[in-house]
């Protein structure tokens, strides 16, 4: 039998416990090689997306205001980044690297590639 | 009594009064016709009217003309000079005139340009809510103005430091000096991202627009600035001989810089696509309200993409002058601030050469 936590909250959930939402994050953020965290209508996503694809590597996208818990998740990352801006961010190999700034800045100084390989995500 | 000359005489007198008396005209009105002053024709017609003066004169002034012969000479001589005068007078009111007049021109170039400038400056124009902006004149966007006047600082500075390099260059000086020189080129450019950064708070299309370079710069013009892959393209020619190592670091800066540009620019593609989405909703209904708010918040997301290209800039610099030495970074910053420096002369060519007349 399955119950719902936030109604009787003595019962256990069936499901995995992930309400926390950063740990929702990291556990996603865990499951790919590379994961980006995004919103459908933000165009800076848009940007990063295509820099990966891009560069040949086929990153794990989570849209957030496609996920019924996205808004906690958003949250949640908005605290972690200390940025008005939740989205885009990129997570390799389940490290945290940043938001847009972060991830062209690696690439311009030679990191990000060797990441990316680190992780499984590019081989060449 | 009427011998030829003194007939002549008595012709030309009243022919020197008609004219007198029409430059006396001029004078009373302020008539300040261009035409008058030089040399006047009188038309045919005025003949007559002569002869008609010339038939009355004659009935008054028979008696003075015949007193003394000196008199009419001395009249002669008086309306003379008097109409040496008036023509003088009326040439000095045509030159004012005709100065007067190109200062206005002047001023009215002068006049369309600034409007022009204030007008993509974003001057706001506060008027009634529903007609439209036509109006009274608001706020001048004071955060432009200010970055325009730095950025006029800017250049110059940038101009100063150019030749600074040159010279230093030339003379063959310490490393240790050299790398002083190449810190402030790379600091200069970091003061024009701050500069930036706060201009696009005060309105992020004046950068985008480009206006604040010059024409030629602007046919370069990539979200908001010059394209970091293209000032690689222009500097790793003058910089050669570098080794294999620094080859391939240089290889792969222009590779990641050009991608990280492509990203940008797919990003902003977005964008616009969605703008012209949102904004073209309903068209029929006439009823916008929902659209402006919506495409204000796309709008925002511009400065974000401007911020971008101007660190993607920044980090293309820094990543430069960590891969050359430290007399190849100072051959890179003086490449790359002449190639600029010849842009913005191209365009103050450009702007001032020969045109026909249409």
């Amino acid at each position: 039998m399955h119950y719902q936590v936030d109604s009787w909250g003595y019962y256990m959930p069936a499901r995995s416990m992930g309400s926390d939402p950063m740990e929702r994050v990291a556990k996603l953020a865990s499951e790919s090689a590379v994961v980006i965290f995004s919103l459908s209508s933000c165009c800076m996503c848009h940007a990063v997306k295509r820099l990966f694809c891009g560069l040949g590597v086929n990153p794990t996208v989570y849209e957030l205001d496609q996920d019924p818990r996205g808004k906690d998740m958003e949250t949640a990352l908005m605290r972690l980044l200390g940025n008005s801006q939740a989205v885009p961010v990129v997570f390799i190999g389940g490290k945290l690297i940043g938001a847009m700034d972060r991830v062209m800045a690696s690439h311009i100084n030679g990191t990000l590639v060797p990441l990316l390989k680190e992780a499984g995500a590019l081989w060449l | 009594m009427n011998s030829p000359s003194t007939e002549l005489t008595r012709r030309m007198a009243i022919y020197e009064q008609f004219h007198h008396i029409s430059r006396w005209g001029d004078a009373f009105n302020g008539d300040t016709s261009p035409n008058t002053g030089t040399s006047t024709i009188v038309p045919a017609d005025v003949s007559l009217k002569n002869k008609a003066e010339y038939i009355s004169c004659e009935q008054v002034e028979p008696s003075i003309s015949d007193q003394e012969t000196n008199k009419p000479n001395d009249k002669i001589q008086r309306r003379l000079a008097q109409n040496r005068e008036a023509a003088r007078k009326s040439r000095l009111r045509k030159k004012a005139y005709v100065q007067q007049l190109e200062s206005s021109r002047l001023k009215l170039a002068q006049l369309e340009q600034e409007l022009e400038r204030a007008r993509q400056q974003g001057i706001y124009i506060i008027g009634a809510s529903d007609t439209g902006c036509f109006g009274l004149p608001g706020t001048v966007n004071s955060g432009i103005t200010a970055f325009e006047m730095e950025y006029t600082h800017w250049v110059e500075e940038q101009n100063r430091q150019i030749c600074e390099l040159r010279t230093a260059l030339q003379a063959h000086v310490t490393d240790i000096e050299l790398r002083i020189l190449v810190e402030s080129g790379l600091n200069h450019y970091c003061n024009l991202f701050r500069m930036k950064a706060d201009a696009a708070k005060a309105d992020v299309f004046y950068l985008i627009s480009g206006i604040w370079r010059t024409s030629a710069e602007r046919f370069f013009h990539w979200i908001g600035g010059f394209r970091p892959s293209e000032v690689l393209n222009v500097v790793v020619p003058q910089i050669e001989p570098l080794t294999d190592q620094q080859h391939l670091e240089v290889c792969n800066l222009r590779q990641s810089s050009q991608q990280a540009e492509d990203a940008l620019s797919q990003g902003v593609d977005k964008l616009q696509q969605s703008l012209a989405e949102g904004v073209a909703t309903d068209l029929c209904s006439g009823n916008y309200r929902a659209q402006m708010v919506d495409a204000i918040d796309k709008l925002e997301a511009l400065e974000n993409f401007v911020s971008q290209a101007d660190h993607l800039r920044q980090q293309t610099l820094q990543q430069m002058v960590r891969i050359l030495t430290t007399r190849q970074a100072a051959r890179g910053f003086l490449a790359m601030g002449e190639y600029f420096h010849r842009l913005r002369a191209l365009s103050s060519l450009w702007a001032a050469r020969p045109r026909e007349s249409a």
